[in-house]
């Protein structure tokens, strides 16, 4: 009675087409600034997503932290208007503007009322092109990002992901974090802020998606006047991160109940025939959103954990399939063989193919609901461009997933899966564990 | 620092122009009591499907804390037609994300899959609503989890020890005062029989909300509930919905919390505070105004003063949520700059609070904040789960549709004069709760 349920449940997904509305339009603005738009007229506002690649990679020699500092003074004051009257303006005008960096992308994310669009767009403008970095504003946002430093050094997920970065990638900017350090932001003048953002703020590295109640003529003069008077060029991107990490496992003591790990070893690029088919691997060993292997094994068997996840962390210049998970002090040991165990299973066998078709409707009945607002529409299509992709992957992504075999899945998971490489990096009071090598 | 003119005649013009259209909701009751709010949103093929019960963890019965929470986790056990993880695993087979979430006035359960999958989902969460079955092994095994997910999420977190304490000291009595998760002592006790025991009094119909929101007609609704949820007897045995009241607070508390795992100490001041309630929600949208108005970001009173002015702030905020059945609180938080006392931080907060209510509010900082308002309103639509859990969340607290319909307007009419009155009867420091979060020594709440 059961089984055959569930077998009728399982068979009746078909997935959705993506609807007309998800249709991608290619906009090339007078000056020459691509962009792509999906236009949706139901609600009066407009959301806009621009990128800026190499990110805080892109950080100068010994000026580690200069450009997430700088980013977060974007918003600090532009133009004639000190912080208080930019973000006077901007309140009044019941805009957002959010300014992030990461190691492969500096973002900046808009989302404007179409009744003041216009007043918006010139705000964000001197914003991008004019920011004041007044000696008062840096001193207090450099405060902010060093209590940020301070904090995380005592946040056991941050000394985790940090410490493996550091293990892994030696010299490369990915070994440290974007951050910087107390010493090196402690050092920055405001003449390394303007040198950071002529690294990274240029029009030769843009990508910019927007989504809303914009029409391609309208989003064409924005785009010119959006970016009128950025740099031409940039800095060069970094080369290709190294991978130094072994097998084994780093302690990091720290006193608190529960232990947390990250663990990982080398992944798989993006451009790679066989992505398709980790990407499907991970789905079953580990992702987050879907009844994995580990989940299985770790939580729902054992109880070990409120929550494992896997992933591949395909970077533009490095590729790593990374976890975590956290337990108690006394029942971390027990997680990690559970874990290694696990992945040497599937390493060895495989997957099944009832895990296969499982993971293949979940992937792809789940694709088409990711477009569910302006907001997330204009999120994945910048993120389309960053990777390289074309407008028409968006139609054929699930034909991809649709055509992954189990012999695929079998060869990318004997290829990439090594139980023996993994390296647990554990911040905690860890029972029976002990840094290797 | 000066506001251009400019910038403030654009708030007026934006005052004519919005607010939009209202959404697109319909409600209906079923036979049985249970109450059903559909919300139209045609802009992607997409349905979420909520669960509303109008239980949480402030209905707990005493000595017991977390059993709301661990039954929403045993939720996912399965019955005899759906076997263990089998409703996660059928929403993820279509393509779909499932969850569940506890709070101290309710407990829901949502899938978010394509539109026409909307029935398998009704049929899913009718069946768990009167068939759970429980192993003794199930129980032991997610009583661990839980006991991981309290490690995760407090254990672990100074901050959030931290709040634990500042909340068992606001409420003198009333079950507010619990966390949600539990305390660890109680949760290691909550048996199998706890969670049948809950489970049987509070999962009934007529003490259930439904919530479909996205790709979907009313009239297909009404009849798919009608043959899945119309089927299930209601409780006569509900229990009414009282808890233990606060009396009058008459002594201010004071706290200070100590762990080496903190970098940056702070002080947090909570006061306790009057929530929405049917037909009465202007005291809650006056003060949801006086939050915006003192701590909402670089133009507030706080920013200006603490961060700007005299630089002893790092960080200010100040945040009020008026959705709770029962009283709620308004909290202010100061993060001292570098080589700014706890006390000094403080005592900023204090002097910066006293100005307001001498000098009154800036009709500028009012404009823009209402402003604001009514954008929050047009982006929050981009999201139908946020709609969805708007209504949900109202329903399940007591609210009625009207009240959560209303709630733009009522925001609307908010004078400066109201958030002066509601910023009055507000801060007594007799009903507050200053806390310091320090660098120190290990407390003694861990084992």
């Amino acid at each position: 009675m059961n089984r055959i349920l569930l077998a009728v449940a399982f068979t009746v997904i078909a997935a959705l087409p993506l609807r007309a509305a998800v249709d991608i339009q290619q906009v090339t603005s007078p000056g020459g600034i691509e962009a792509w738009l999906v236009e949706s007229h139901d609600l009066p506002f407009t959301a806009l997503e621009i990128r800026f690649k190499g990110g805080a990679s892109l950080d100068a020699e010994g000026k580690r932290g200069a450009i997430n500092l700088m980013t977060a003074l974007l918003e600090e004051g532009a133009g004639e208007m000190d912080a208080q009257a930019f973000a006077a303006a901007r309140d009044a005008l019941a805009a957002k503007f959010t300014f992030d960096v990461h190691d492969d992308a500096l973002s900046v994310s808009a989302r404007m009322l179409t009744e003041n669009r216009d007043q918006a767009v010139t705000l964000l403008h001197k914003a991008l092109v004019a920011p004041r970095f007044d000696r008062d504003a840096i001193a207090r946002v450099r405060d902010q990002v060093l209590s940020m430093i301070r904090s995380n050094a005592k946040d056991p997920n941050r000394i985790a992901g940090q410490t493996f970065d550091r293990l892994a990638f030696g010299e490369h900017p990915y070994a440290s974090s974007p951050n910087g350090t107390v010493d090196s932001v402690e050092s920055l003048t405001r003449d390394d802020l303007i040198e950071a953002k002529n690294r990274v703020m240029a029009r030769d590295r843009v990508y910019v998606s927007a989504a809303g109640d914009i029409t391609a003529q309208e989003l064409g003069a924005l785009l010119d006047r959006l970016f009128a008077g950025l740099p031409e060029t940039g800095a060069p991107m970094p080369g290709d991160a190294p991978y130094l990490l072994e097998g084994g496992t780093t302690v990091v003591p720290f006193e608190t109940p529960q232990s947390v790990a990250v663990f990982g070893h080398r992944g798989i690029d993006r451009d790679d025939p066989d992505f398709f088919a980790a990407y499907v691997l991970n789905t079953v060993l580990g992702a987050s959103g879907f009844s994995s292997r580990l989940m299985e094994e770790v939580r729902e068997k054992r109880g070990l954990t409120y929550g494992i996840y896997t992933y591949l962390y395909s970077m533009d210049h490095a590729d790593l399939y990374l976890g975590q998970v956290a337990s108690a002090n006394d029942r971390i040991a027990e997680a990690i063989e559970v874990i290694r165990a696990e992945w040497a299973k599937v390493a060895a066998s495989g997957v099944s193919a009832a895990e296969l078709e499982a993971a293949k409707t979940y992937l792809t009945g789940a694709y088409p609901l990711r477009f569910d607002g302006n907001g997330p529409i204009a999120d994945i299509l910048v993120g389309m461009q960053l990777e390289g992709l074309k407008r028409s992957y968006v139609a054929n992504r699930n034909d991809k997933v649709r055509a992954v075999t189990l012999d695929d899945v079998q060869r990318v998971a004997a290829r990439l899966l090594n139980a023996e490489a993994l390296h647990f990096v554990v911040v905690g009071q860890p029972a029976g564990l002990e840094t290797t090598n | 620092m000066m506001l251009p003119r400019a910038a403030a005649l654009v708030g007026l013009i934006l005052f004519a122009v919005l607010p939009a259209r209202a959404e697109n909701v319909t409600s209906f009751t079923l036979d049985n009591g249970m109450d059903v709010v559909v919300i139209e949103d045609h802009r992607a093929p997409v349905v979420v499907h909520m669960v509303w019960y109008r239980v949480g963890a402030a209905d707990e019965p005493p000595g017991h804390s977390g059993i709301a929470h661990f039954l929403e986790h045993l939720m996912f056990k399965g019955t005899d037609k759906f076997p263990a993880g089998s409703v996660s695993e059928i929403v993820e087979a279509n393509g779909g994300s499932d969850n569940a979430f506890t709070s101290y006035d309710y407990t829901a359960y949502f899938q978010r899959v394509a539109a026409d999958r909307l029935e398998l989902m009704m049929e899913l969460e009718a069946d768990r609503m009167n068939n759970l079955t429980l192993s003794e092994k199930d129980v032991v095994t997610e009583r661990n989890v839980i006991l991981e997910e309290r490690n995760q999420r407090v254990e672990n977190d100074p901050a959030a020890l931290f709040a634990e304490q500042r909340s068992a000291a606001q409420y003198l009595n009333h079950p507010y005062g619990i966390p949600i998760i539990g305390w660890r002592s109680e949760i290691a006790e909550l048996s199998r029989e706890d969670a049948l025991s809950f489970y049987r009094t509070y999962y009934a119909p007529n003490n259930a909300v439904l919530v479909v929101a996205g790709d979907v007609k009313p009239d297909a609704v009404r009849a798919l509930a009608r043959k899945h949820y119309g089927p299930l007897a209601p409780s006569a045995a509900l229990p009414v919905r009282t808890r233990p009241q606060e009396p009058p607070q008459s002594a201010e508390r004071r706290l200070r919390f100590s762990d080496p795992r903190v970098a940056q100490p702070y002080v947090m001041r909570t006061y306790l505070a009057p929530e929405r309630d049917p037909g009465a929600q202007e005291t809650a949208a006056a003060l949801t105004y006086l939050a915006e108005l003192l701590g909402g970001g670089t133009t507030s009173v706080l920013a200006q003063k603490l961060q700007f002015d005299s630089k002893q702030a790092l960080y200010t905020s100040a945040f009020y949520d008026g959705n709770a059945l029962d009283d709620t609180t308004f909290g202010l938080v100061v993060v001292p700059a570098p080589g700014v006392s706890l006390q000094q931080a403080e005592d900023a907060l204090d002097s910066a609070l006293a100005d307001f209510l001498k000098d009154g509010v800036n009709m500028e900082r009012f404009d823009r904040v209402r402003t604001q308002i009514r954008a929050a309103d047009i982006y929050a639509r981009d999201n139908v789960q946020t709609s969805a859990h708007r209504y949900g969340a109202a329903l399940a607290m007591g609210l009625r549709v009207e009240d959560v319909r209303g709630w733009p307007e009522v925001l609307d009419r908010v004078t400066p004069a109201d958030v002066m009155a509601a910023a009055r009867d507000l801060f007594e420091r007799r009903r507050s709760v200053t806390g310091w979060l320090m660098k120190g020594d290990a407390p003694e709440v861990t084992q």
